[in-house]
């Protein structure tokens, strides 16, 4: 098309607002630092000296691809929690009241937040898949892809936990429960080491980190998630997301 | 809010004038659709706050936030454009605000008055028919916020209605078409500057005089009240030039005697007082209605 068509207006207004969103994450330093640079860094550390273990304590596993996913997991999900601690801090600033007098609808808000999360989500794949094949994992294309649609996939109920703290706490508060949370999800799940089948496992099942990090399971073969994975994420993507979108719209609801 | 009934019209300059914790950020909630009154209706160019706000109607600058953190004032700026239909160039919202200089600063970095102006930036951004501004000048030395209310005559030049709330007397004087006089959720007074000031005739006379009883002075004429401090007497006077007579023909001895205006305090005891004296009866009952209205 050579004629110039005007831009719908709605979408011009995502496309902006979204292109605001990234580059205010990209200057946020130590956002970067602890979310993308960090986990890239403890993965060498744990993994680096563990390259040669072809069938990690027992998961099946190599060590490189076990910590990979392990991290990633950890690294997503805590990315995907901190949507939360950015909208409390928006909340507190008074910033989201003052986009409720914009055009901008509260919705295309929510689905920015997300979709800049899911940005460093994939950023954070990227550079810890990298990292993995400097350690030796190699898996057909087909797996790779798939095991990052499970990730993907898994960090629905993190998203929707994100938005539900976020519009639930005030900033200080939210980023103590996403500490918190991140590290006992992460152990639960399964990040540092593989739970085995004994009280550990029959929590940690139960819980949608052990799901994300299960997603390197698609190098055994098969399609990583049991049918009773699929209904763990199902459960709590639909529980936070109840969640989520009652604190969101008693939150931006006109009294 | 107890029964407030305002109108604005297209091209106005109004002051919402009133102390804290008077009403003015409840009306200006109620206004731009941030909250509902219990009773009554809020009407914005003729239909629901929130339509007039989805159609980019609305820019408002309120008490907190409203300055992005992480991005420069120039993308700050850009970032509320990209969110209306027919937003401000960006270089014209920073030359009318007075920003070029700091165009390039991320917003967390600008002085006190440069914050104020590149919130005022942001909510001039989109273009809006309405600007509501919140307490703009508060916290700004009296330099800054003159150097504020040159910006904001540049923008009321373009024609635009805005409403603004404030606390000093002075401000809305020197900024208003109307001002609408708030206290305790209600209109207390409303009309032109020159009008309003006229009602707040209220003078203090302050004078050293001892030995004369407290409630003897009250009796004077165009006195309403008398305090003493120790050797001083405070009179508060509605009419101070027939009370300045009589003091001084009764009570001679009278020295140190100095006349001030009122200030904003003394000028709504004046006003809310002959209101309640008036005895509204729909207000008793809890059954007066808001009605806001804009354009």
């Amino acid at each position: 098309m050579t004629t110039s068509q005007p831009v719908p207006t709605a979408g011009r207004m995502r496309a902006g607002y979204l292109r605001f969103e990234v580059l205010r994450i990209l200057r946020n330093r130590w956002f970067l630092v602890f979310s993308i640079a960090f986990p890239v860094g403890l993965y060498f550390l744990i993994a680096g000296p563990n390259r040669d273990v072809d069938n990690f304590l027992g998961s099946g596993l190599s060590a490189p691809l076990y910590y990979m996913v392990g991290i990633a997991a950890f690294a997503t999900m805590s990315a995907m929690l901190s949507t939360g601690t950015r909208i409390a801090i928006e909340r507190d600033d008074g910033w989201n009241r003052l986009l409720r007098i914009t055009p901008l609808s509260p919705g295309t808000y929510l689905v920015a937040k997300i979709a800049t999360a899911y940005l460093m989500v994939l950023i954070s794949i990227a550079l810890l898949y990298a990292s993995g094949i400097l350690l030796g994992v190699r898996l057909p294309a087909a797996e790779w892809l798939w095991m990052t649609a499970l990730m993907l996939i898994g960090l629905i109920p993190f998203a929707a936990l994100g938005v539900f703290l976020g519009h639930l706490l005030k900033s200080d508060a939210v980023g103590a429960a996403v500490g918190i949370l991140t590290g006992v999800l992460a152990f639960l799940g399964g990040t540092w080491f593989p739970l085995g089948d004994g009280v550990l496992y029959q929590i940690g099942r139960l819980l949608p980190s052990y799901w994300l990090v299960q997603a390197s399971h698609v190098a055994l073969g098969g399609n990583g998630w049991s049918a009773f994975g699929w209904a763990v994420v199902g459960f709590w993507s639909v529980l936070f997301g109840v969640l989520a979108a009652r604190a969101f719209l008693r939150d931006t609801r006109r009294t | 809010m107890r029964g407030v009934d305002i109108s604005i019209a297209i091209g106005e300059t109004v002051a919402l004038l009133g102390p804290n914790g008077a009403g003015k950020t409840t009306t200006i909630d109620m206004l731009l659709g941030l909250s509902r009154p219990d009773r009554g209706e809020v009407s914005l160019f003729g239909g629901r706050p929130e339509d007039a706000v989805r159609s980019g109607g609305v820019g408002a600058m309120l008490q907190t936030g409203g300055l992005i953190k992480d991005l420069t004032v120039r993308e700050a700026v850009g970032m509320m454009a990209s969110l209306y239909p027919h937003p401000m160039p960006v270089d014209e919202v920073l030359e009318v605000a007075g920003l070029q200089e700091v165009a390039g600063q991320r917003t967390q970095k600008l002085s006190g008055g440069q914050t104020q102006r590149a919130r005022f930036a942001v909510a001039m951004a989109g273009d809006p028919r309405l600007l509501v501004l919140d307490e703009p000048t508060v916290g700004l030395d009296v330099e800054a916020r003159r150097a504020f209310w040159l910006t904001i005559r540049r923008f009321t030049a373009r024609g635009k209605t805005i409403l603004f709330a404030t606390h000093y007397l002075d401000e809305a004087d020197a900024n208003a078409d109307r001002v609408i006089l708030l206290s305790k959720g209600r209109v207390v007074a409303e009309g032109p500057p020159t009008e309003i000031k006229a009602r707040v005739s209220y003078r203090t006379i302050r004078t050293t005089l001892p030995g004369v009883p407290e409630a003897h002075l009250a009796q004077l004429p165009g006195v309403t009240g008398a305090q003493r401090h120790g050797e001083m007497v405070t009179l508060t006077c509605r009419d101070s030039d027939s009370a300045i007579r009589e003091l001084l023909r009764s009570h001679p001895q009278a020295r140190d005697i100095e006349i001030t205006g009122a200030g904003l305090e003394e000028a709504f005891v004046q006003l809310t007082g002959a209101g309640d004296g008036a005895g509204d009866p729909s207000e008793a009952d809890g059954l007066r209605e808001d009605r806001l209205e804009a354009a």
